[in-house]
């Protein structure tokens, strides 16, 4: 599913940000990635989604490989990973309907199928009858729900989170964690970076790789293959 | 479609600063415009002179006859040329006595005729080019008999000078508007991806391909291009009418240019807006 093999990742004015790193997430599993802020594990997600290249080693991502894919052809891995983040990133002025819509629009889905499968996505994530509401009508902890039925719209392979409950309160925290597992226990894999220790504690049967000053420094559950 | 929506929603969005940029469009291809208006009048200006176009070999007095035949034979061979017609010393002084009876006094007072005799070549109707008239008149020249041969070579020199130099203006002051007008619309559409850099980016995170984040941009480049080129030919038109009713008779450029006119403000605009997002593309 998810592979880096002797990753290395420098930046020419912050230096080194990940040190040769190596892990597989397999298909299906909910792993946490975990740190201090600045050891990399933004990073790590935008060489998966492939935003970045890593300087040295490879990330590979259900087949594309981060040594082989253009730029050209970026697109077809984006839509196999779906990707949320702290900011949640939804366009201001439409509506939670309208945000997800955009997604199937701008990939090329049939007009037809695009209102229910928005709807469909909405409802999946608990927002069904809050479609109509414009994105800053709502709280933070929906507005992430509208950003993940959002990055869902594709039916990716995997889906990773930078932060995803970073600006939410506990509650809000809770109901998005709820969320992310009942998409997991679907088949899909999630990748989430946090540094909350409260929600690695809460969800002790996850996977955790655990960076520090851009090294790997620990792996619950260390694949046995050879990387 | 939603290229197509999104384009016109870009008008609707700055409609001043499209405007701009179609009215600098508007001014670069008016000046190519005008000058080839001006190229086109000079080509049939040219058109109708070549025409007229004839080659004079005007002939020494000791020229025999048997010469002069030979020589007529030869020029009638050129397929170019229509008709040769021999104009003796006496012909060609009836002929200056009737067409300058300011002259007659002299012509009628002259002991001995000063007019040279001559072979007039008349050249086929669209055969008259510069290089033929000078390839006819050369060959005459070979002759020892010849004295000279002449065919307006000045003026016809003159003339193809001025296109020549109708033709550089044009491309020199279209480039320039042009750059200008591509800066423009490149500065609109910094503009337009700047309004629309979130949509671009979660269009970058889900997926979208790049031939479909930069259609709506190249669709509002070209209409803005297309909208500059209508705005050209209305002004350019607008002149012709003006010249053709206050200063003199002028022709209208053939259709097909217009219609190439058309074509190339709206690709002008595409391709400057492509060269815009491009690079703005990468930073958003």
């Amino acid at each position: 599913m998810i592979r880096l093999n002797h990753v290395t990742k420098d930046y020419p004015k912050r230096g080194r940000a990940l040190d040769d790193v190596s892990f597989h997430l397999r298909k299906g599993e909910f792993a946490f990635l975990t740190g201090h802020s600045g050891s990399g594990k933004s990073t790590t997600l935008r060489l998966i989604h492939m935003a970045d290249r890593p300087t040295d080693g490879e990330v590979r991502v259900s087949g594309f490989s981060s040594a082989t894919l253009s730029e050209r052809e970026l697109w077809k891995l984006r839509r196999r990973v779906g990707m949320v983040f702290q900011d949640f990133r939804l366009l201001p002025g439409r509506t939670a309907l309208e945000n997800v819509a955009f997604v199937l629009e701008v990939t090329g889905t049939p007009r037809k199928v695009i209102q229910p499968k928005a709807q469909r996505l909405l409802s999946q994530v608990g927002l069904g009858p809050k479609a109509g509401a414009m994105v800053h009508e709502l709280s933070g902890g929906e507005q992430q729900r509208v950003a993940i039925a959002r990055a869902l719209a594709n039916d990716p392979y995997v889906l990773l989170a930078d932060e995803p409950t970073g600006n939410l309160d506990d509650r809000a925290t809770r109901g998005v964690m709820d969320l992310l597992w009942d998409i997991n226990a679907k088949g899909m894999a999630v990748l989430m970076a946090t540094h909350d220790l409260e929600v690695l504690r809460r969800h002790s049967t996850a996977r955790v790789f655990e960076l520090d000053q851009g090294r790997l420094v620990y792996d619950s559950a260390p694949s046995t293959e050879a990387s | 479609m939603y290229a197509l929506r999104e384009a016109i929603a870009a008008f609707r969005r700055a409609p001043v600063l499209t405007g701009l940029s179609s009215a600098m469009v508007g001014l670069a291809l008016f000046v190519v415009g005008l000058f080839s208006l001006a190229a086109h009048n000079l080509e049939l200006a040219l058109a109708a002179i070549e025409e007229r176009v004839e080659v004079v070999v005007y002939l020494r007095d000791d020229a025999r006859q048997s010469e002069i035949d030979l020589l007529l034979e030869e020029l009638s061979r050129f397929e170019e040329v229509r008709l040769v017609t021999y104009v003796s010393k006496r012909d060609a002084l009836e002929r200056a006595r009737s067409e300058l009876p300011e002259f007659g006094e002299l012509f009628m007072d002259a002991e001995v005729n000063p007019l040279p005799q001559s072979l007039e070549v008349e050249i086929r109707s669209g055969e008259s080019s510069l290089e033929v008239v000078s390839r006819i008149a050369e060959s005459a020249e070979g002759y020892p008999f010849v004295e000279d041969s002449q065919y307006g070579r000045e003026w016809v020199d003159r003339l193809f000078a001025l296109r020549r130099i109708g033709f550089a203006s044009t491309a020199v002051l279209g480039g320039a508007f042009g750059l200008v007008a591509a800066l423009i619309i490149g500065a609109a559409l910094r503009i337009a991806i700047f309004a629309r850099r979130e949509e671009i980016l979660v269009m970058r995170l889900v997926g979208a391909t790049s031939g479909f984040i930069l259609r709506p941009f190249l669709l509002e480049g070209a209409l803005a291009g297309l909208g500059g080129a209508l705005i050209a030919w209305a002004i350019t038109y607008g002149t012709y009418r003006g010249v053709y009713a206050y200063l003199f008779e002028i022709a209208w450029v053939p259709g097909w240019w217009v219609g190439v006119g058309l074509l190339a403000g709206g690709l002008f605009g595409a391709i400057s807006s492509g060269f815009a997002i491009r690079r703005h593309l990468r930073e958003v």
